[in-house]
């Protein structure tokens, strides 16, 4: 593993894509988790006379309608946007996971019934059932993380399924079983640290998704609470004030745009690197 | 293949009946009097155990949900209280402006995704084939409501090429074209990306085979070649891609909608949403669900009827 690791980082090291990603996620990352030691202004701070006012020396993003700066408001929802995907992500993770072995491992009807129940969940568009929930729902950062597990617990569960299933019946698993293994030392031993490596880049690529739908709920006005200044927020006060000034929207969806680029391109480069088909085909 | 056909068209209803239904039981099992919802808070307790009994609220909720499949089996999706008009009428004025959004961002994806992805696989490996190969991720990247915003930015509002409000005028097909090309751009550019790659992949698959290299052992130039033989062979995975795809494009479609001040599906379930207005958030979840699942149920179809292996797998 540790073999595989090294000469994994080591071939991701020559891709030019991977590097940019890297450093994009490391950049954007360090941002968010150090964003009040770096702000220049407190995000909530109005300076009335600056409404609207374009990027500069003195507002590096501009300000938005109430003058506040743009670039220290960015900073903070990109904690929120790290918190929310981190969040979710973990926990539709650990759900898709377990149901997912359970479904692998199971009696057959079992099985069939959970598939039938990822296929239901993952028929609802899930911006669509955001809204719908969102009536349902108090407004705030907890209904957007129950919403985005729903939609996306499903996924990893497949996976984790398929990847339990064709393990069930390899090999080893055979020799171990007939060497008298436990089920306890079969599940943890062997098949969960071999379903990991899919469930992994899985969540990698998952969590641009999820960040994506966090802005989305908040540009809709059914994710973080007012006031909040998440990044589809922000892009929501942009949307609101167009006419006055373009700075806004430039400005918010940059971070987005950075976030999903990062995340799609170290995502493209591992798969690259872990599936020898793909790289061939290049 | 009728066996496979039977099997996930039930499949499909068993999705529709069950999520629905879920929805619907949520939406009532939930605390807070619907009636005061409803009626508003001048409503006279009266005027509420009126709408209790006319709405079956005080039924159990099995019976609920089986009544409200009764309704809907006869067509009757509910009432919009709010404007006193039956939500099927609502549905189904939004509805045509979502299809031909989606469709529009077909029409795109379609013609952008397969002119890149055959220029891409034409010059392959030439430093165009690189950049191309990074927008087409790029595009797959980028966020549609983002997309959407800076579109409506740079070519409704600063260049004012596009109008950027409405659906365009009734009956005017120019008009209609003109308000239509900016939302489902935003909504197709995502679709580009993927259909460029895997136009690119079939393509370079195709022209590996023999009779490719036949035709050109014939003397046929190269560019017909590429363009004629193997773009042909590469166009059908594009297009089952694209039929999976549209279910993901009604999502994009809610923010095109709204950026775009639209009328449609997306419209009606968010301003419903505010208005708190359920029967309407229901009726309109039912046609989005209904669409998003058919659109699978035949993108399935369709592969499984041109790759028997598809039908083994599932």
């Amino acid at each position: 593993m540790s073999q595989l690791r090294h000469t994994l980082i080591g071939r991701l090291a020559r891709d030019p894509l991977a590097v940019m990603a890297i450093v994009i996620i490391t950049t954007l990352v360090t941002m968010a988790v150090f964003a009040n030691l770096i702000a220049p202004y407190d995000y909530t701070a109005m300076h009335m006379s600056e409404r609207f006012a374009a990027p500069s020396a003195e507002f590096w993003l501009g300000t938005d309608n109430l003058g506040r700066d743009t670039f220290s408001r960015l900073l903070q929802g990109g904690r929120i946007a790290l918190t929310v995907g981190l969040t979710a992500v973990v926990i539709s993770g650990l759900i898709g996971l377990v149901l997912g072995m359970i479904a692998g491992f199971g009696p057959r009807w079992l099985d069939n019934a959970l598939l039938f129940f990822f296929d239901t969940l993952r028929a609802y568009p899930t911006i669509i059932l955001a809204l719908a929930l969102a009536a349902l729902m108090p407004r705030g950062l907890t209904t957007v993380i129950v919403v985005v597990v729903i939609t996306s617990f499903a996924e990893y569960g497949r996976v984790v399924r398929t990847q339990t299933l064709s393990l069930k019946h390899s090999e080893f698993i055979l020799a171990e079983r007939a060497m008298g293994a436990s089920f306890g030392r079969i599940v943890f031993h062997h098949i969960l640290p071999n379903v990991l490596g899919p469930f992994f880049i899985l969540a990698a690529m998952n969590l641009p998704v999820v960040i994506t739908i966090e802005a989305g709920m908040s540009f809709l006005g059914v994710g973080v609470p007012p006031g909040t200044p998440s990044w589809g927020a922000t892009l929501k006060d942009g949307f609101d004030h167009i006419r006055q000034t373009p700075w806004l929207i430039l400005s918010g969806g940059l971070p987005l745009i950075l976030v999903t680029l990062g995340f799609t391109f170290l995502g493209e480069a591992l798969r690259d690197q872990l599936d020898p088909k793909l790289r061939s085909g290049r | 293949m009728i066996q496979y056909t039977i099997q996930r068209v039930a499949l499909a209803l068993g999705i529709v009946f069950v999520s629905i239904s879920a929805l619907y039981g949520v939406m009532i099992a939930l605390p807070g009097d619907p009636t005061s919802v409803l009626l508003g808070p001048r409503a006279t307790p009266e005027m509420r155990a009126l709408f209790r009994e006319q709405m079956g609220l005080d039924d159990p909720l099995v019976m609920q949900i089986l009544n409200f499949w009764g309704r809907v089996l006869s067509g009757d999706l509910g009432t919009d209280f709010f404007r006193n008009r039956p939500v099927a009428t609502a549905v189904m004025s939004a509805l045509p402006h979502t299809v031909a959004l989606v469709f529009g961002a077909i029409f795109w994806s379609a013609t952008l995704g397969i002119l890149l992805g055959a220029f891409s696989a034409d010059r392959r490996n030439s430093l165009l084939d690189r950049v191309t190969g990074v927008i087409s991720v790029a595009f797959i990247a980028a966020p549609s409501f983002v997309v959407a915003l800076y579109s409506l930015l740079l070519f409704a509002v600063t260049l004012r090429w596009f109008p950027s409000i409405g659906a365009g005028e009734p009956g005017d097909l120019l008009s209609r074209i003109q308000h239509l090309v900016l939302p489902s751009l935003a909504i197709g550019l995502a679709w580009v990306g993927y259909v460029a790659r895997i136009v690119r992949a079939s393509m370079l698959e195709a022209m590996g085979e023999s009779y490719i290299r036949t035709a050109r052992a014939f003397g046929l130039p190269r560019r017909r070649v590429v363009y004629n033989y193997a773009l042909r062979v590469a166009i059908l995975p594009a297009v089952q891609v694209l039929g999976v795809g549209i279910g993901g494009m009604l999502s994009s479609a809610v923010f095109a909608e709204i950026v775009f001040s639209r009328p449609g599906i997306g419209t009606l379930i968010y301003t419903s949403v505010s208005d708190r207005n359920y029967p309407v958030v229901m009726g309109a979840m039912l046609v989005a669900i209904g669409f998003f699942v058919t659109c699978a149920l035949i993108a399935d179809l369709i592969n499984a009827a041109l790759d028997p292996r598809h039908r083994k797998t599932q």
